[in-house]
């Protein structure tokens, strides 16, 4: 699956996708890939002030709990109710129908300092061959 | 320090793994695969296994072979260490057991198989191998009796669910209708002269554990007839993830989770396997004086009730807000479509349908006390 070349990336595998002051928030499908079958996702209120780097909820596989942190600083404004019912939506349409959260800024600008989609498709490669030595 | 990879040990059809695209993971020691994503990961596999059929390779678990010249010599060593009745096993027969300390608790539990009249082969768990073997030597001492550590000498897959018995009749001569549940016989296997075919598992279904010669030739070979024979009835290979939610589905235990070197049998809830009448065993004095010192803690089926999954470790509280105990495996059930768990409470909150809490994270989520095995598989 292609990373979209208009967000950006995290080392802890999230994507956040900006448009003006608002950021779209979810995980990569290579995160998706390393857990597994989705089978639960608790995410935060709306109004929760998220902090760039802490957690800002969870995603659970059938073998294992991972946290999803924040790739911005911000407050949350709409959370993906559609993922309670659906977990699953994180395997198969993770970059698109499976955002998480969209979030207010505080900063639009800081997100620069993420990777781009083409230094996170080489991070990843580099974990890749790393797990397949 | 971290250890290089290379020190993890292999089976024999690591590589298969790896070419089939498996998510691999450090098990006890071991390159395992967890579950392979390109055949439909856990989930699929488990529900293979419930509804289809599905293989393992479980060539990581451990075997010991105690063998005797003397008549009743290999007899007396295994009621010696094992809790089980081994003399009520006839031969090509095998029944489940449990290594115990002298202090009631679990060094590891095994399946016991009567091979011959002074033949016993012990099938170990892969992540107490050594520690089992070292037991097991030095707790036979004084009987006249050869313990070896034949782990090395096989290649074991398990063929499990209800298509099994067909897949496993296209592939040997042994007449399996008469081979029952816990019962096991030997036959031409893939053209492989005389292999153990065991009517044994680890999932809750109706399977067969097969032991073949170790080499990666002969491995692939039978992995690849396997499929080829189970292509049919969609067959899938299945890793350990699916391994742990199908055993954790039937309530089978799972050492450093249910058993332990701290918790005893009754505990446990495995009395039915200790016979404590057929003579002295190791550990025996302490569970009977275990027993009439009163059970502090039992093992319950928990099946959440709020939404939420536990996990093995979550602390556990009664509905007064109190810790009483901890969970000891928990996961969604992929079959059952529950989120279930199992964990050590004390007696008094082990009634069917008491309330407990489990501390999920920040939150205290509500979860019910049910009755177990959760899965039982349907009568033929």
């Amino acid at each position: 699956m292609a990373y979209p070349s208009n967000y950006r990336y995290t080392k802890e595998h999230e994507w956040i996708d900006v448009q003006g002051n608002t950021g779209t928030i979810g995980i990569t499908d290579y995160a998706q890939h390393e857990l597994g079958d989705v089978v639960f996702v608790e995410l935060p209120k709306i109004g929760t002030k998220l902090t760039a780097g802490k957690p800002l909820g969870t995603v659970e596989s059938v073998k294992a709990v991972s946290e999803i942190y924040s790739p911005a600083n911000g407050e949350v404004t709409a959370i993906n109710d559609a993922l309670g019912d659906s977990p699953e939506k994180i395997n198969t349409d993770p970059h698109g129908a499976a955002w998480l959260v969209k979030v207010k800024l505080a900063n639009p600008a800081e997100i620069s300092s993420l990777m781009d989609a083409a230094a996170y498709q080489k991070y990843v490669e580099a974990k890749d061959k790393k797990a397949h030595a | 320090m971290t250890l290089p990879e290379t020190e993890l040990r292999k089976t024999a059809l690591n590589s298969l793994h790896r070419r089939m695209g498996a998510k691999m993971v450090d098990f006890g020691g071991w390159d395992m695969p967890v579950e392979y994503p390109a055949t439909g990961g856990l989930i699929t596999e488990h529900m293979a296994v419930r509804t289809g059929v599905g293989v393992f390779d479980v060539s990581h678990m451990g075997d010991i072979t105690i063998d005797s010249t003397e008549p009743g010599g290999a007899l007396a060593a295994v009621q010696h260490i094992s809790m089980n009745d081994a003399a009520k096993l006839a031969i090509g027969q095998a029944h489940y057991s449990a290594l115990l300390y002298p202090q009631g608790t679990f060094v590891d539990d095994v399946i016991v198989h009567h091979m011959g009249d002074e033949n016993y082969l012990l099938v170990i768990n892969a992540g107490t191998r050594e520690k089992d073997f070292g037991w097991v030597r030095d707790n036979v001492k004084g009987f006249k009796c050869v313990a070896k550590d034949v782990g090395d000498n096989y290649t074991q897959l398990a063929i499990q669910g209800p298509r099994a018995v067909e897949v496993m009749e296209k592939l040997t001569d042994a007449n399996l209708s008469v081979v029952k549940n816990y019962w096991f016989t030997h036959g031409t296997v893939c053209g492989l002269p005389n292999i153990l075919i065991a009517r044994t598992g680890y999932t809750g279904e109706d399977g067969f554990e097969i032991y073949v010669p170790p080499d990666a030739k002969t491995s692939e070979m039978v992995w690849a007839r396997v499929f080829e024979a189970g292509k049919e009835f969609g067959i899938l290979p299945c890793g350990l993830g699916a391994r742990n939610t199908l055993r954790l589905e039937s309530k089978m235990a799972l050492y450093g989770h249910e058993i332990s070197d701290t918790i005893n049998v009754w505990e446990a809830c495995l009395d039915r396997y200790a016979k404590m009448e057929k003579g002295d065993f190791v550990g025996r004095a302490s569970l009977e004086h275990a027993k009439a010192s009163g059970i502090k803690r039992v093992l319950v089926g928990l099946e959440m009730v709020d939404r939420g999954i536990a996990r093995d470790g979550y602390k556990v509280f009664n509905t007064k807000d109190h810790a009483i105990g901890y969970v000891t495996s928990g996961s969604p059930a992929p079959f059952l479509k529950k989120n279930i768990a199992l964990a050590y409470v004390p007696p008094e909150h082990s009634e069917i349908g008491s309330t407990v809490l489990i501390e999920v994270r920040t939150q205290k989520l509500k979860a019910q006390v049910v009755p177990t095995p959760f899965y039982k598989r349907p009568k033929k």
